[in-house]
């Protein structure tokens, strides 16, 4: 997707209500269920860049997605107790993403322009604003 | 439905898969033949219960077929196996619940393998990934990968979306799969899925598998779609001889091809493990065994005995459960010292605390998929061939690939 500045990135598709939180930049496709702690909301797969970082009131930026069906439940538990995402943001994504975050009410978009990873950095705020199809990097 | 003649239930259901058919461009509704809900206390804890008590509380009850993939737990073997009694408990009020929705708790993810399949063309909300691939790419359904809540709610709505893999333009390859490999056991029929899914990781991309000389059985195309499904989000493949329809289309593939050779396998099976490393459980899991499967392990371990520091898992569906029991399979594996667990998926049952529990590092499966699952619960995999499986358990130790 183009950008409208350097600091705004266009969405190809977006659910959910806007949200402002860190960035949390995952190179990886994720996996609710290969890379997580369910229970701690804590990134635990071996050998995976973030393991050890919490996603909890993060917007996660990441490029696709792995497996299967256990998002749809995942987002719920870790919401149910305060430890989930505030956001999500893919390039590609598949329909359990979508449905799991819009059954946690979560605000979730997908296509976004491959070069955030470069260009934005783990922790930085942005802003997710789904019902105008971008994403602000607030800094 | 939307204006709540059929109950809030429904309603509720309806408006969030309106919102999910949105996202994708959905312009309607089709409506489906059977759900299939992938729910368990593990995953869901108690946001996901409290979601469908909400909906049990509204009303809700199914509009067609609708049955569970596997808990989280097999009651008979929860205490040998120490999973908590919050897990069990857990584990119990949802059964409760999906029962009061109507749903059927078959508790299988190889329904395809004991139950009645829907035909060619027939429309299905199904949330077992491993199921949706065998679905689109075996048996000619259509399908998505739906989730829990989102299966739950076509199971109350009866139809689903049409977006994706429902439609026919969605269904055609797009990507030619030149494999050089030729598969024999089921671990490198998933070693295959894992080497194709790890280079297209999209879950629009559908893969044409050519230059595979053998027709596969059905245990070999459930690991080969598990494992696409789980290494690339794949939902659906064409094999020729084994998908349903033509694949004509492929003649007019744009050029996207990717070649997948003996070497890609031998990569999957690569280990930091070394031959002769100590094994401290071999899983048969990820999907669930079919009757088959149980058979040749219970030839493998005919007469054997399991080394004592090893625990050999099998899981698989009740119904095949007792079809192994009353041929007498079942009590040769067990007699080998061998469990087979029915009702669940290992990898389901809460297994870093069973690990934990048990000091077990070292996991050795012939299911590729796990070998992707189980890193998260912080297990050192190894995968091998279902015979070198049997042979870790026999002599405790890891043969050399």
């Amino acid at each position: 997707m183009s950008t409208t500045s350097t600091t705004t990135y266009q969405l190809a598709q977006a659910l959910g209500e806007p949200v402002e939180a860190p960035a949390l930049i995952s190179t990886r496709p994720f996996s609710a269920r290969y890379d997580l702690d369910r229970d701690t909301g804590v990134i635990s797969r071996l050998g995976h860049p973030l393991r050890g970082r919490s996603v909890a009131g993060m917007i996660l930026i990441c490029p696709g997605v792995q497996g299967g069906v256990a998002a749809g439940w995942t987002f719920m538990k870790l919401a149910a107790h305060d430890l989930g995402f505030a956001g999500l943001v893919f390039d590609r994504v598949n329909p359990v993403m979508v449905q799991g975050a819009q059954a946690a009410s979560l605000a979730i978009a997908a296509g976004i322009d491959p070069r955030v990873f470069a260009a934005v950095a783990n922790d930085t705020v942005i802003r997710l604003d789904p019902p105008h199809r971008r994403l602000v990097v607030l800094g | 439905m939307l204006a709540g003649e059929h109950g809030p239930a429904a309603r509720i259901a309806l408006h969030s898969q309106i919102a999910v058919g949105d996202f994708f461009g959905a312009d309607h509704l089709v409506p489906i033949e059977s759900a299939h809900v992938m729910a368990d206390w593990d995953v869901m804890g108690a946001g996901g219960r409290d979601y469908l008590r909400r909906l049990v509380d509204a009303g809700g009850s199914v509009r067609v077929p609708s049955t569970r993939n596997p808990g989280a737990v097999d009651f008979t073997y929860a205490k040998r196996l120490r999973q908590s009694s919050k897990l069990i408990e857990g584990e119990q009020s949802v059964r409760t619940l999906l029962t009061r929705l109507g749903i059927d708790l078959v508790d299988t993810c190889v329904g395809y393998q004991t139950m009645p399949t829907p035909a060619a063309g027939t429309h299905v909300a199904w949330g077992d990934t491993g199921a949706v691939i065998y679905a689109n790419a075996v048996l000619g359904a259509r399908t998505n990968y739906e989730s829990g809540p989102a299966a739950v709610a076509a199971a109350l709505t009866g139809r689903t979306p049409a977006y994706g893999f429902h439609l026919d333009q969605m269904r055609a390859p797009t990507v030619r799969c030149r494999v050089t490999a030729q598969p024999r056991d089921c671990a490198e029929w998933g070693a295959l899925g894992a080497a194709i899914g790890l280079q297209l990781r999209d879950y629009w991309t559908v893969p044409l598998l050519q230059g595979i000389e053998m027709q596969p059985s059905s245990d070999q195309l459930k690991h080969l779609g598990a494992s696409l499904a789980s290494y690339g989000s794949l939902a659906m493949f064409h094999l020729p001889g084994v998908t349903p329809g033509p694949t004509a289309a492929a003649a007019g593939l744009a050029g996207s091809e990717i070649d997948v050779g003996a070497e890609d396998l031998e990569r999957i099976f690569a280990s930091d493990a070394q031959a002769g490393d100590a094994v401290d459980v071999v899983v048969f899991t990820a999907p669930q065994l079919s009757l088959a499967e149980l058979e040749r392990l219970g030839t493998m371990l005919d007469g054997r005995h399991i080394h004592p520091e090893v625990t050999l898992l099998a899981t698989t569906s009740a119904v095949t459960r007792e079809a192994a029991a009353a041929s007498g399979i079942l009590s040769t594996i067990e007699t080998a010292g061998g469990l087979v667990l029915s009702g669940t998926c290992w990898y389901l049952m809460a297994p870093k605390a069973m690990g934990r529990t048990f000091g077990w590092r070292h996991l050795v499966t012939n299911s590729a998929k796990l070998l992707n699952i189980a890193k998260a619960s912080e297990y050192a995999v190894t995968l091998r061939t279902t015979e070198a499986c049997v042979e870790a358990a026999i002599t405790g130790s890891l043969s050399r690939r």
